[in-house]
């Protein structure tokens, strides 16, 4: 995060150490924003769909469930400001009901995935040997399996619904993750400071979870941004196939399934408005994500 | 090179055992039974009777080792059992689908290569132009988009404006190359977006390295023209990251295609796949998550011996 700072003497580091913890998440927003603008913005998208998700109940207009037989497929007008569905539901309603299920369902397999990835890439890495090799054959036969393919498979078997569309997901993020975050964990382990805590006595326990997790920290934070869009996309594909979140649900996949394709002629704003909402909480997502990977670890640029 | 080549061999075996395995499992291993799930899931809606002959067919009532190895024996005697909803072998639907689906990929490969590799040289080489910006709006979208609501995006202009809907009927490439080629180029187009983005970034990335490395200075300094310094010396190093990308883009453009055929109708085998997942029919499901994974590692293993033929470096890493 140092590099590329502006260089400040020992004296006002000290001043800047005093100031309060707001105020220095503050000031590091600022800069961030100031040297990544594309960043900031995709940050701002993410942040603007956390307040959607979470005050959805106060801010939709209608209720998504309620069935309207007068606006079936009415055109977006001062009433239902994007329309109703081919049920008359609100779609506005839905479209943020639907951000709710994208974000919840994208947050909770990135977290349990990259984070179980994580976990095991550092231990593979730090034990070597057969564990290691078996661990990545493993994580290759996995990876064999391109992600809406595998999750298909899995879903057909435990069938459409929230909790089994995470678990799908997390067996399809995680095999990326042990693999990045081995390679990290692979150089960490040579270290110096590695070495001093073994000489110190310390344990291999302690040694994965003080030294070598901390320093993979950066490379975390990566997989968990760039991975949320790519988690937000296989959810919606898999619900727009039919086999992820159940119909009743309002999702931004099922939305697309509705009115994506049987009315595409007749009332567009059926499809139009969740793949807006979609490719642009992907977008951001990836803008920051992108932007985050270029501050904290520039070796990682292009990838 | 061969010490190399049996390197490779030897982890690329147990992985392709441990593919076969994990196709295996997630329909045996995983909670929920498949012979349940095909009667129509509710409890009560079928007899004991009616369930025990399902499991019978299946097979499902051996131990899980036993139905490993049969299915195994299976396949290498080529005989993947048989599809409970076409009633027809499996095998059979493998050799209608596949080819429609591998030139639907092969054809987003290439689209998308003639696009990405120029793209990304001249966003490069005209670094911060107006161009390289028009360039990253592309990327950046392609990227960002899902690739069924490009697919979706394309129908709906294709239809309310040029009045083109998804044929009902495919032709065959080999009877009628001309009219085959103008049905699929829409759902090849829609399916390589991403890859043809995810490529233009990786090249301009590697191009805008290898131009600042000294050869291209030396280069330049013996007074050859721009156009043989770029052609010559930088596309060439720039290309070999792109080309390692080959077997995962591949891969990729599977998953893809199980969308976009599903949305223009392709009789390709990612229908197959989402058909046959659907209305639970497991053994057309694991044998094409099984052949999806074996032309995805295999392909990875020629990039593998390609990259270690071009680039001795790894050979001896």
């Amino acid at each position: 995060m140092l590099n590329g700072l502006p260089q400040v003497s020992r004296e006002g580091d000290r001043q800047y150490l005093k100031l309060p913890w707001y105020s220095r998440a503050l000031s590091g927003i600022a800069d961030f924003s100031r040297r990544k603008p594309l960043g900031a913005i995709g940050g701002a998208i993410l942040l603007i769909l956390i307040f959607i998700s979470v005050t959805s109940p106060l801010i939709s207009p209608q209720d998504p469930y309620e069935i309207r037989g007068g606006s079936i497929l009415a055109a977006p007008s001062s009433e239902l400001l994007l329309g109703g569905d081919s049920l008359g539901r609100d779609v506005l309603s839905r479209l943020f009901y639907g951000g709710r299920i994208s974000l919840y369902v994208g947050l909770v397999s990135i977290a349990i995935g990259i984070t179980a990835g994580a976990f095991l890439g550092a231990l593979s890495a730090y034990f070597g040997g057969k564990i290691d090799l078996v661990v990545q054959r493993f994580v290759d036969a996995f990876i064999a399996f391109p992600g809406i393919i595998l999750g298909l498979a899995i879903m057909s078997v435990l069938g459409s619904s929230v909790n089994n569309i995470i678990f799908a997901l997390v067996l399809v993020l995680a095999p990326s993750a042990i693999r990045t975050v081995r390679a990290q964990a692979l150089a960490i382990k040579e270290m110096d400071y590695v070495l001093a805590a073994r000489a110190l006595g310390a344990g291999d326990l302690r040694i994965v979870i003080r030294h070598i997790i901390p320093n993979c920290m950066a490379i975390f934070i990566i997989l968990f941004t760039l991975n949320l869009g790519y988690a937000i996309i296989v959810e919606a594909t898999l619900t727009f196939l039919g086999v992820g979140v159940p119909p009743d649900v309002p999702s931004w996949g099922g939305m697309l399934a509705e009115g994506g394709i049987a009315y595409i002629k007749d009332a567009p704003w059926l499809a139009i408005a969740p793949g807006i909402a979609l490719s642009l909480a992907v977008f951001g997502v990836n803008l920051l994500g992108d932007a985050l990977r270029d501050v904290m670890d520039p070796r990682l640029r292009g990838t | 090179m061969t010490g190399y080549i049996l390197q490779r061999l030897a982890l690329f075996i147990p992985t392709l055992i441990l593919a076969s395995f994990l196709a295996f499992a997630i329909m045996r291993i995983l909670p929920g039974d498949p012979a349940i799930a095909m009667l129509g899931g509710a409890e009560g809606s079928f007899t004991q009777e009616d369930l025990d002959v399902v499991r019978e067919k299946l097979g499902t009532n051996r131990p899980l080792h036993i139905q490993y190895g049969t299915w195994i024996r299976d396949l290498f005697q080529g005989n993947l059992s048989e599809s409970y909803f076409f009633r027809v072998p499996v095998s059979q639907l493998m050799t209608d689908r596949f080819p429609v689906s591998t030139q639907l990929a092969v054809m987003a490969l290439l689209l998308s290569y003639v696009v990405a590799v120029p793209l990304g040289v001249l966003s490069a080489v005209k670094q911060d132009s107006w161009f390289d910006h028009a360039a990253k709006i592309f990327t950046i979208a392609g990227v960002a988009l899902p690739t069924f609501w490009v697919g979706i995006l394309i129908l709906f202009v294709l239809g309310n404006y040029f009045n083109w809907v998804p044929p009902l009927d495919y032709a065959n490439f080999w009877e009628n190359p001309l009219i085959n080629l103008q049905q699929m180029i829409f759902p090849a187009v829609a399916l390589g977006y991403f890859n043809t983005a995810f490529a233009a970034r990786l090249t301009r990335s590697t191009m805008l390295e290898v131009m600042h490395e000294d050869y291209i200075r030396t280069a330049r300094s013996k007074g050859l023209k721009e156009a043989v310094v770029i052609g010559r010396h930088a596309v060439k190093n720039a290309f070999l990251p792109v080309v390692t990308i080959v077997g995962f883009q591949l891969g990729r453009l599977f998953g893809g295609a199980v969308v976009i055929e599903a949305i223009f109708v392709v009789p390709g085998v990612g229908t197959l796949l989402v058909d046959s997942v659907l209305i639970r029919d497991y053994p057309v499901v694991q044998a094409v998550i099984l052949m999806i994974a074996l032309i995805v590692l295999g392909l990875n293993l020629v990039v593998d011996l390609l990259y270690g033929w071009l680039n001795p470096r790894i050979r001896y890493a």
